[in-house]
């Protein structure tokens, strides 16, 4: 049937409660077909780490540790400022909702940024995938690894492939929150009515969950070996 | 037309207005968010790709009738049946019951007005059709190579056709499979009209449930597992690929962890069709109806824990291959309570003959032999010889075309009434029910034989002494292709001229028949209280068990030339 | 000569009697289930017709003893089956002793099969009967697979690894063989002919002139070509372990992991080193990946076996437990 909307109820619902429960019901067996979409390619790479270890680690230390760690600060704090928006809603508080949401989107388009730093960096040190890819190899390093090349390739494609899909994933969130301000400025959310910012929450959560993971999976393990 | 029927015409017209002509125009499809109307788009849709595989499928059937295969090269046959079994698999078998039945039924059943996610639902049908127009592009473009299956090294490094769009087209249409099964499990939990509890629910929605556990975690799998096979092909990311450091069996795992529970995606629905069709035509409650339910998340659960089956003979460690022999014997328990379950149901039913039946009867048959041929598979020793032959083929047709596609044409037929308001012709289809069993089984099953002599699968020529066992197989496809054509005739034609139905033609227990036929836009006037038990004759004086028995048999309203 | 309409394969190894005893079980098994459901529904339909138009069925509600009956039941027959065909595949994949070895390369779209002295063959594989045959087989490209019907025996041929299948021929004959993973656009042509010689025939088939090095002479050609030797000198301080009785013994890794020197050992060994270091051994050894063909490396194997054979070494059987089976990764190994 047609979706009729009696204010915030769609017609299909009995009652904002039932309403509430699907959408939050929803969103989390989406974030499950994502914890299997994601897995897929950890699995993919543990394999590979675990294939070729001594490449995995030397391709890793590639990575600034420093960029990588302030971006995982980055983005527990928007966890934090997306809770507090969750919760301004939950109360009804306008202001402070649009507040934390202006912060949620600001910080993740600064891990965005960062992101694009690393990215760039990456470039100008010829570690993209292709036939200009070229890894710095010492000549113990070499002993070690006479393929290093193409199994530090190996890395960082999986290095692009996850930091990609995750940052995909970022760029969708911060969609959805320009969409959840644009509402919220024209005063959609109430103590009622504020399930939308509820889920988005869900989601923005779990996509900073993906990347306390991919933090240590890429940037830290074996670094010191 | 009502004037022609013989009995009652009030209760034989039509409702004035349903959701077929509550709005007209091609907007008002495109755009319409009526999980009725929904799921006839995709009906529209799976239609023309199961014609379009089945094209495929005569060619091949053709080709093979002689060893050497003039019909077309070595390369074209390949690309014929990787297209078939991709078209078949991810474009008909995978959506068919649910995206059609289960999307027009599951809200009737329990009483709601539409599923959870009306707007996510018609998107669901544009992903798939954006999946879809990547596959048709495929075609155009000369066609992919590598077997449905897109085994690496061969997909992602040597093949020579148009592996990333046929990929593509996948990896899409897996996410209108992904909105498909999200929208039924948050529709099963929190859209269930007053009184029905879980245990109530008709076994069709318990198995779209189960059916749906395996789109949301199996699908994304896939999905990523695609992806890294186009990542490789595209920029020589070295994944699965052993020239590039991969590892080509990790893919296998992969690829399998979905498209082994990919198979209880086709066949779950089609048992919950026939878990329907039983009750209703042996006028009985289902026999173990708790056990039905509960086999059917079991097959859901134990289909994720043996993907390996399908590796025995990789030179997999035979630790592992002991472990995922045993497990693959345990997924044929619950599909043996359910066989027996439905048999049972028959002792003491009042059993009717009508054409649903047929197939449903004609299912169990079939569903039989494609799963006790599948313990052969599961029979390590025996599988290290039948593996990759045509032993393999036949079976899992007995299980796919036999069971999913048994079932999903006894549900249409089944259900008819309710889509469109009108019956099919009933002595046209009873014939072309039988017409397709008999073709069915002529087709398929020279296959085992084939099989077990040691003919491998995707031979595009063979030795001369398979040649008499494949011919018979062309010629039981000939018979098969009639018993398909006949129902897409007859069913177009009965939309349009057909009797009309009536609420509850059957009758049946379900609360899809307790509304008009066709539905209301809204599907109920009021929302249904439910108050009694599943597939319960017994407590329902609301039945019309008197006219409705007479109305089955009757002749349609309008007479077409030269017909019956 | 072939039947028009043969209906059962030829029976012609040691593994093709217990395949077919357990395949006709499962037949029986299957008949006996769908005899008895067929004629359950067939005895229903007529017994049970709707006799009157409002009939109704009688309400039974199912005892607990016949569903737990029927679960047990099938559970049940499915350990039987289980363990039978486990059986079966276990012998399958347990290498036997002082096999005839034949060497296996497969490519788009040929098999080359070499024998223990060298001859070289193209889809023809000539061995005698009654002897124990191991096929050692590696891609160069994609994966094949070898199926011999007749001998109800199937392995697939993965690149990047070796793998193994054994069987013994019964009767004397030709018999097809095929490749049954799909390979690309000739796959079904990519087959050939398995004949099988008394062994007095198989003698004079194989001492009939040809020259070619076996694989332990060509083996041994390599390992001075590479420079093997200038570590695996054999010396007690050599930079690399010596190698001679090495095969099928127990080696002590870095780290106190020990590993049987298998087949699949010896490959790791030589395509990357470093994935297991022999204890007081330092990791110098450069990877050969990419530097010597498939071909190479079953030679090297060969040699190295050699060395232990021919020595008579300490240990003369292969690696008996069948994960440690060259056909398998070994359960050390990291890879799936």
């Amino acid at each position: 049937m047609a979706v009729h909307r009696t204010g915030n109820l769609v017609g299909h619902f009995h009652d904002m409660e039932q309403q509430n429960e699907a959408s939050s019901l929803g969103m989390w067996v989406f974030l499950i077909t994502e914890v299997m979409f994601f897995g897929g390619i950890f699995l993919t790479y543990t394999i590979n780490r675990s294939m070729y270890p001594f490449a995995f680690a030397e391709a890793s230390r590639e990575l600034d540790v420093t960029l990588g760690a302030i971006n995982t600060a980055v983005l527990i704090l928007s966890s934090l400022t997306m809770a507090l928006a969750v919760r301004a809603a939950q109360v009804g508080k306008r202001k402070h909702l649009i507040i934390f949401l202006i912060a949620t989107i600001a910080l993740g388009s600064a891990f965005l940024g960062v992101k694009t730093i690393e990215y760039i960096d990456k470039f100008h040190h010829h570690l993209i995938p292709g036939n200009n890819f070229h890894f710095p190899t010492t000549p113990q390093m070499a002993a070690l690894d006479p393929n290093l090349n193409a199994h530090a390739q190996l890395f960082f494609s999986l290095y692009f492939a996850m930091t990609g899909l995750h940052a995909l994933h970022m760029i969708i969130g911060i969609g959805v929150m320009l969409f959840l301000l644009k509402e919220a400025v024209r005063g959609r959310y109430t103590e009622t009515y504020h399930a939308p910012v509820e889920v988005s929450g869900l989601y923005w959560h779990f996509v900073d969950i993906v990347w306390i993971y991919l933090f240590p999976l890429l940037y830290l393990i074996d670094r010191h070996q | 037309m009502s004037t022609t029927a013989p009995i009652t015409p009030a209760a034989r017209t039509l409702p004035r207005e349903h959701y077929l002509n509550s709005s007209y125009g091609v907007r008002s499809w495109l755009l319409t968010t009526d999980h009725k109307r929904i799921g006839l788009l995709y009906l529209a849709s799976i239609t023309l790709f199961f014609f379009l595989g089945g094209a495929f499928a005569v060619m091949i059937r053709i080709h093979l009738l002689t060893p050497q295969g003039y019909l077309v090269s070595p390369q074209t046959y390949n690309k014929l049946f990787t297209m078939h079994g991709i078209v078949m698999i991810f474009f008909f078998l995978i959506p068919s019951i649910p995206a059609v039945l289960g999307n027009f039924l599951i809200p009737l059943m329990i009483g709601a007005k539409d599923l959870a996610f009306p707007r996510i639902n018609l998107l669901s049908w544009y992903v798939y059709n954006l999946g879809a127009l990547f596959t048709l592009y495929t075609i155009v473009n000369g066609g992919v190579d590598t077997g449905w299956t897109f085994y690496t090294p061969f997909s992602s490094m040597y093949s020579n056709s148009a592996v990333v769009p046929a990929a593509l087209g996948i990896f899409i249409t897996g996410f209108s499979s992904i909105l498909t099964g999200l929208n039924f499990i948050v529709t099963i939990h929190t859209m269930r009209a007053p009184g029905l509890t879980w245990f109530r629910l008709p076994i069709f929605v318990w198995s779209h449930y189960a059916t749906s556990i395996i789109m949301i975690l199996g699908t994304p799998v896939i999905a990523i597992t695609l992806l890294l096979v186009g990542l490789e092909r595209i920029f020589h990311l070295g994944f699965f690929s052993p020239s590039l450091g991969g590892d080509p069996l990790l893919f296998q795992h992969l690829f399998w962890f979905y498209s082994h529970p990919a198979v209880y995606i086709m066949v779950l629905p089609a048992m919950g069709v026939v878990s329907e069709l039983i009750p209703t035509f042996a006028r009985k409650a289902l026999f173990g109806y708790r056990f039905v339910a509960a086999a059917s998340l079991a097959i859901a659960v134990f289909g994720f824990l043996v993907w390996s089956h399908h590796m025995f003979v990789t030179g997999m460690s035979v630790y592992a291959a002991l472990a995922f022999s045993l497990l693959s014997y345990l997924v044929a328990i619950p599909s043996a309570i359910k066989v027996f379950n439905w048999t049972a149901t028959l002792y003491k039913g009042s059993i009717s003959y009508q054409t649903p039946m047929l197939y449903a009867l004609g299912f169990i048959g079939l569903f039989v032999i494609g799963g006790m041929t599948g313990l052969f598979l599961a029979a390590l020793g025996v599988d290290v010889h039948v593996h990759d032959t045509y032993f393999v083929v036949a079976h899992f047709h007995y299980i796919m075309v036999g069971g999913a596609v048994m079932g999903y044409l006894g549900g249409l037929h089944y259900w008819w009434p309710k889509i469109s308001g009108r019956m099919y012709p009933e002595t046209l289809a009873k014939i072309s029910a039988i017409i397709l069993f008999v073709g069915f089984n002529l087709t398929f099953f020279p296959q085992f034989i084939l099989g077990y002599l040691g003919m491998p699968r995707r031979y595009h020529t063979y030795p001369p002494e398979f040649q008499v066992l494949n011919v018979m197989s062309t010629a039981g496809a000939s018979v098969l292709a009639v018993g398909y054509l006949l129902p897409m005739i007859y069913l177009i034609w009965s939309a349009r001229y057909g009797r009309a139905a009536g609420r509850n033609p059957w009758p049946s227990t379900g609360l899809e028949w307790q509304t008009d036929s066709p539905p209301p836009t809204e599907n109920f006037d009021k929302t249904p209280v439910v108050t009694w038990d599943p597939y319960d004759f017994h407590h329902r004086p609301d039945l019309d068990l008197e006219s409705a028995a007479e109305l089955p048999p009757a002749l349609p309203a309008v007479r077409p030339v030269g017909h019956d | 000569m072939q039947s028009e309409l043969p209906l059962f394969p030829e029976r012609a190894s040691n593994f093709a009697g217990n395949v077919d005893a357990l395949f006709f079980f499962l037949l029986l098994v299957t008949i006996f289930f769908s005899g008895l459901i067929t004629f359950a529904i067939l005895y229903c339909f007529l017994k049970f017709r709707r006799k009157s138009k409002n009939e109704i069925g009688v309400q039974i509600d199912g005892p607990a003893w016949l569903e737990t009956a029927w679960i047990a039941i099938p559970a049940a027959i499915s350990v039987l089956l289980f363990a039978w065909g486990a059986t079966i595949y276990v012998n399958m994949r347990r290498p036997p002793k002082e096999p005839l070895e034949i060497y296996v390369i497969a490519k788009q779209w040929m098999w080359k099969l070499q024998q223990p002295d060298g001859r070289r063959e193209i889809n023809e594989l000539h061995i005698p009967v009654g002897r124990d045959i191991m096929l050692t087989m590696a891609s160069e490209d994609v994966i094949h697979d070898f199926f011999v019907p007749a001998f109800r025996v199937k392995a697939d041929v993965v690149p990047g690894r070796s793998t193994a299948m054994w069987f013994r021929a019964t009767r004397t004959g030709r018999y097809h063989f095929f490749c049954a993973q799909y390979c690309g656009t000739n796959h079904a042509v990519m087959g050939g002919w398995v004949t099988v010689m008394s062994p007095a025939e198989y003698e004079a088939w194989v001492s009939g002139s040809y020259g070619e090095l076996s694989p332990v002479a060509a083996g041994e050609k390599f390992f001075t070509q590479l420079a093997c030797n200038t570590c695996h000198t054999g010396a007690p301080q050599a930079r690399g372990p010596a190698l001679k009785g090495l095969y099928g013994s127990t080696v002590v890794l870095e780290g106190g992991q020990t590993v049987i020197a298998s087949d699949a050992y010896l490959r790791e060994s030589i395509l990357q080193p470093r994935a297991k270091i022999v204890a007081g051994y330092q990791p110098v050894m450069p990877t050969f990946q990419g530097l010597v063909s498939e071909e190479q490396v079953l030679d090297l194997i060969a040699y190295i076996k050699s060395l232990t054979t021919a020595q008579g070494g300490t240990v003369t059987h292969p690696p008996a437990a069948p994960g440690a089976a060259p056909a398998t990764a070994p359960p050390e190994k990291k890879t799936p």
